[in-house]
């Protein structure tokens, strides 16, 4: 194989000035270098990495699969709109009915709250470090530091939440102090998600606004922000279905185990959540549900997973729904 | 790098004579002047057209010449002087530092009302550098640091009290890539009106913007579709039609057809042929034919940030004073 290669090559380099070959032959049989052995490799690797995708679509199916498998059958109209009970009966189809309407309630509202807190806060950070900051020693500090906030373990986040809300500021074990400890949970990556976002856009797009006279202002509002909104609007969102699932922190700040009534408050005939009232959330009442002994109620805490995953999923879908609508000229 | 101390009130004898034979003609309207063959390459020892000049102010022998950077010997600028009252944009002594890189050596020019001046020079000689100067966008580079007086119209433009905003209402700017806003065709005109605060005729004011920049014909049926689904000649139409629409009184363009096409390069320079009727236009380039064309006076910067001649385009491109500038035009070097 490798006599003729170099036969070939020898012949090519006599005959290069005659133009082409009038052979017939494999005008490529002298091309050295591997290539089929290289290509097949490639495929190797293409084939591990195709792999390692599945292992992530296998387990997600699985999780879900067994999840909807033990769940089916539970998760039902009453579900939604009773509260829990902890009698097993109740929860059977027919029966006084039981659910886990006060867990949903409470998690859409502190998810709701926590959405308006890092919004504010988050986008306002990254704003201001990404539009106004200057480059500084203390600038390149502060960014380090919030990507390191990133990493910490939620439970401290929750030690923060019962030493700061809960107990200096006096919230309470309340609804607010809840939210207030997921929005410090989830502020770091929703800042450094929204820097990204502000960063993408190209600066030939301040420097329209700024050449015909717009303010620092009005290029952060007309064209800043716009532009940037969908990143923003993706990140946050999908800090907060990380947000939605935790169960630590909320533990520390007091979210009671089983609540029996939604965190509402009837205010004139207006319902408007209770902020210093206490609360459920659905992780927490999950859990509940899954220590208790009669087997059962291992289908009713999978129900609950059920619920718990579908408005994870909502809002991930709301989330790329803005993101294609806004991306979209 | 030693910052060199102009001595700007020296006459440069050497730099009077070239424009001595040229008729002078009063300040006539500039409809008036025949108009200029729009794409037809002048080299640059091509004979010149006689009498062709279409601005007015020559300079004479009796003008005084600026000079500076006195100990530079071997490239004495020669910066033809504009009268005081014609002069929209004067630079004394202006710096411009990047950290501890001199971007620019101390320019000291004045620029004509309503012509076109052209600059050029190789790449990173400083020409888009005093560019953004001229309206401030400098400021948006954490590191730089400018030096000397950019006056408008008499007022230095880097005093305290000026607000750059303001500035770059009277001096717009287009820029290298086409850049319109992700909106429509007519917020993107009216944009910069909409934050001056015009509250007269919108409609007619984007229209007579788009008809200033050589559009209308083409968008006046899609004015509510996106700005971005132009092509990039039209792109950068819309652009100067943004700039054009709050009507300042100078147009800034940095090398506004270095991302297009011959044809669509073609368009915007005949356009800018006609906005030097109503404004002043500053424009880099780094196509030497493109400012042979288009310009009245040119202005070239060589490297290390310095501008070595000022003065009539078709002199500069004729008959240059400095050999270095020669060497530059005529390709040897750049």
């Amino acid at each position: 194989m490798t006599g003729s290669e170099r036969d070939g090559r020898g012949s090519d380099g006599g005959g290069e000035d005659e133009g082409v070959r009038a052979d017939g032959g494999d005008p490529f049989a002298s091309v050295g270098g591997n290539i089929e052995r290289k290509q097949r490799l490639g495929r190797v690797f293409v084939g591990i990495c195709f792999a390692s995708t599945l292992v992530g679509i296998v387990a997600l199916v699985a999780l879900i699969g067994d999840v909807l498998y033990e769940a089916w059958g539970w998760v039902t109209l009453d579900f939604l709109t009773y509260p829990p009970s902890r009698f097993i009966e109740n929860y059977y189809p027919g029966g006084r009915g039981a659910g886990i309407y006060p867990a949903l309630v409470g998690s859409i509202l502190l998810i709701a709250l926590t959405a308006v807190f890092t919004m504010f806060i988050g986008v306002g950070a990254a704003i201001y470090l990404e539009e106004y900051a200057a480059e500084s020693r203390l600038k390149s500090f502060i960014e380090a530091n919030i990507a390191n906030l990133a990493g910490v373990p939620s439970i401290v986040y929750g030690l923060l939440g019962l030493a700061v809300f809960v107990r200096a500021v006096g919230f309470g074990e309340s609804l607010l102090a809840g939210a207030l400890t997921l929005t410090l949970l989830i502020l770091p990556i929703v800042i450094v998600s929204a820097q990204e976002a502000l960063r993408a856009v190209p600066d030939s797009q301040r420097e329209a606004a700024y050449g015909v006279g717009a303010t620092d202002w009005e290029v952060v509002r007309d064209v800043v922000l716009p532009a940037a909104l969908p990143g923003i609007m993706t990140g946050t969102i999908l800090s907060l279905s990380r947000a939605i699932g935790e169960t630590a922190p909320l533990i520390m700040v007091g979210a009671a185990t089983s609540m029996f009534v939604a965190p509402v408050r009837e205010v004139g005939g207006v319902p408007v959540p209770d902020l210093f009232g206490s609360f459920a959330a659905m992780p927490m009442q999950i859990f509940d549900w899954a220590r208790l002994p009669e087997a059962e109620f291992q289908h009713v805490a999978a129900a609950g997973i059920v619920v718990l995953l579908t408005v994870l999923l909502l809002m991930n879908v709301t989330a790329i729904l803005i993101r294609n609508k806004y991306e979209t000229r | 790098m030693p910052e060199k101390q102009p001595t700007a009130d020296e006459p440069h004898t050497a730099n009077e004579p070239h424009a001595a034979n040229e008729p002078r003609r009063a300040h006539e309207p500039h409809a008036a002047h025949e108009p200029r063959p729009a794409h037809e390459p002048r080299r640059a020892h091509e004979p010149r057209r006689a009498h062709e000049p279409r601005r007015a102010h020559e300079p004479t022998a009796t003008e005084p010449i600026r000079t500076d950077g006195g100990r530079v010997t071997e490239a004495t600028p020669s910066i033809q002087e504009i009268p005081e009252a014609d002069t929209v944009i004067e630079s004394k002594d202006l710096t411009v530092h990047y950290g501890d890189v001199q971007a620019l050596q101390p320019v000291n020019v004045r620029l004509p009302e309503r012509e076109v001046t052209a600059i050029i020079g190789p790449s990173g000689c400083g020409k888009s550098t005093f560019l953004r100067c001229l309206n401030r966008m400098n400021d948006m580079v954490d590191a730089a640091r400018v030096g000397g007086e950019l006056r408008f119209r008499g007022k230095n433009v880097y005093d305290g009290d000026v607000d750059p905003v303001a500035l770059r209402r009277r001096v717009g700017m287009v820029f290298q890539k086409p850049n319109p806003f992700p909106k429509s065709i007519y917020d993107n005109v009216a944009y910069g009106l909409k934050i001056q605060g015009f509250d007269g005729d919108m409609d007619a004011r984007v229209e007579e913007a788009l008809r200033g920049a050589a559009l209308w014909n083409e968008v006046s049926d899609q004015l509510d579709s996106s700005g971005l689904d132009l092509s990039g000649g039209q792109q950068q139409r819309l652009c100067i039609a943004r700039a054009i629409a709050p009507d300042p009184e100078v147009i800034l363009m940095d090398e506004p057809a270095s991302a297009l096409d011959p044809v669509a390069t073609a368009k915007v320079e005949d356009l800018i042929d006609e906005l030097a009727e109503q404004y002043t236009v500053v424009i880099v380039t780094h196509n030497m034919q493109q400012a042979a064309r288009i310009s009245d006076k040119t202005a070239v910067f060589l490297t290390g940030g310095k501008l070595v001649e000022f003065g009539d385009t078709d002199r500069i491109f004729e008959n240059p004073e400095n050999q270095r500038v020669e060497d530059y035009i005529t390709g040897k070097f750049g």
